[in-house]
């Protein structure tokens, strides 16, 4: 299962620059899992040692948010989109 | 000279060169300013402070830029108001007002972060300021821009209503509608940020902005006499405001222009949108974020990027938070109006009316001192009490139509025709 995952400027060193990259699998944890494979040293990146999510990275499957929906265990399709993007600021106070 | 030292990662600790960045590179976390608070202390002083002209420059020290402002000089210093009216309506012993519907110069807290924002901005050479904004923010970035000769670009989504973009194109600002929700526009503005190298005030330059917010903080110990309030209650969004008059009020106490540090804060949020209270309830660290749903549009953000934070400092401060329905929101800020004579934006509704439960609740006890922070303009957000006050009514040009009105309408001031 390929899907299409975008990456952030501050990840880029690590996927050569690439600010779009394929990766397989049926669920965001395989996804990331097999992103780690083709560019070592992501998952570190994205995840905290025990697998979570980093506190400060939201990730989004076709726009939207993993936290509605299954987290790591929501599934992909064929040619669904991973985004990976920073807690960005906004908002009132 | 300044004496801001550097960025550094709130997360992991990494240290930052003083530039345009948000974001650790390595963990995601915010970055935050540094100061040399060593030489702050040997410069800083009540009698120094006291000496200066009563805007927020006048906690320069602690605030983020190397030179002179060069914008919002005359912004902060707004009225702390003692409430006796509404202390009797509470059953409260010592209540204030702070009062930012009458900051300067488009009546709200923005006005403060803003003129960080774009002083800093222009001091590391930005030519165009921008931000993604429904509202208060919308309309600080195009007046101060404006102010200090910088072009301004303000993103909104497309279906907003017409009246709240009038307050930003009347400053001559660039207004482009998106077609998405607000936190798509927000999304969009990050990458518009890197692509374009503007000035985001609440992207790229975020930890410069957010320092602005401590000056809320600073002017209430000062109004005070030099005291921390007991119980601060501050209304949430993306959560940094209530962290920042967290650090004034520490930052205060270290520098020793305070002497107590009994002081609590309180989270307030419209129950339509009120994920940082929910986990500060429930004692969870991470914020499940929410669909808002709330006439409080100011503070409806469902993903709030210091959510974390703020309900970390709630805890660590000893305070709570709570949520109040629309419909106590708008009670709220009648209460306010009828009492004290202020028209607060439905935000300051969410924080008087979570005040008022707060007290009822025992959480916050009826004899210390309460500051319920006010952020912005009741005028801005009128269409909040459409139908929800009395109706006008109409007669025609004759004294004697007025004696039946009267009559009716307020019996006690009835004459006999």
């Amino acid at each position: 299962m390929a899907v299409k995952v975008r990456i952030p400027t501050p990840l880029r060193k690590l996927t050569e620059g690439k600010d779009e990259v394929t990766a397989e699998g049926t669920t965001v944890r395989e996804v990331i899992d097999d992103l780690e494979k083709r560019y070592p040293g992501i998952k570190e990146r994205i995840c905290e040692e025990d697998g979570s999510i980093r506190k400060f990275v939201n990730l989004y499957v076709n726009d939207e948010d993993i936290r509605f929906k299954l987290n790591l265990d929501t599934e992909l399709k064929e040619g669904d989109e991973l985004s990976i993007i920073p807690a960005i600021a906004g908002g009132m106070c | 000279m300044g004496f801001m030292k550097a960025l550094r990662c709130r997360e992991c600790g990494r240290e930052y060169p003083r530039k345009a960045l948000h974001v650790c590179e390595y963990c995601f976390g915010p970055l935050e300013v540094v100061y040399e608070y060593g030489k702050i202390k040997k410069s800083l002083s009540k009698e120094t402070i006291e000496k200066r002209p009563q805007n927020m420059w006048r906690y320069r020290e602690l605030l983020p830029i190397d030179g002179e402002p060069t914008v919002g000089r005359e912004v902060g210093f707004t009225p702390l108001i003692r409430a006796r009216n509404l202390e009797k309506a509470l059953g409260v012993k010592e209540l204030y007002i702070k009062n930012d519907a009458v900051n300067y110069p488009t009546l709200s807290f923005k006005d403060r972060v803003v003129s960080v924002a774009i002083s800093r901005a222009l001091e590391m050479g930005f030519k165009v300021a921008s931000c993604a904004s429904t509202g208060n923010l919308a309309n600080s970035v195009a007046a101060n821009a404006t102010a200090c000769g910088m072009e301004s670009y303000v993103f909104i989504p497309f279906d907003l209503e017409p009246t709240k973009i009038v307050g930003t194109l009347v400053y001559g600002a660039r207004v482009v509608g998106i077609r998405g929700t607000y936190d798509e526009v927000n999304r969009l503005c990050s990458e518009i940020a890197g692509k374009y190298g503007w000035a985001f005030v609440n992207i790229n330059i975020r930890p410069y902005y957010a320092e602005g917010s401590k000056t809320f903080g600073f002017e209430i110990a000062e109004q005070l006499g030099w005291r921390l309030p007991r119980h601060t209650v501050v209304p949430m969004a993306g959560g940094s405001l209530i962290t920042k008059v967290w650090k004034a009020y520490r930052e205060l106490h270290m520098l020793g222009l305070v002497d107590n540090m009994d002081a609590k804060v309180y989270g307030a949020q419209a129950t339509g949108c009120a994920p940082i209270v929910t986990a500060v309830k429930r004692g969870k660290e991470l914020i499940e974020p929410v669909r808002p749903n709330t006439i409080a549009k100011s503070l409806a953000i469902g993903n709030p990027a210091d959510g974390y934070y703020s309900a970390k400092t709630i805890r660590e401060s000893g305070g709570w938070a709570e949520d109040v329905s629309d419909e106590e929101i708008v009670e709220a800020i009648k209460l306010l109006a009828e009492r004290e004579g202020i028209f607060a934006e439905t935000a300051g509704g969410v924080t008087l009316g979570v005040t008022k439960k707060l007290i009822e609740q025992g959480r916050i006890p009826r004899d210390e001192s309460i500051v319920v922070s006010v952020t912005g303009n009741g005028l801005k957000t009128q269409e909040a009490l459409h139908g929800r006050l009395e109706e006008v009514p109409t007669i025609n040009a004759s004294l004697k139509d007025f004696d039946e009105l009267v009559k009716k309408m307020d019996e006690k001031y009835a004459l006999e025709g």
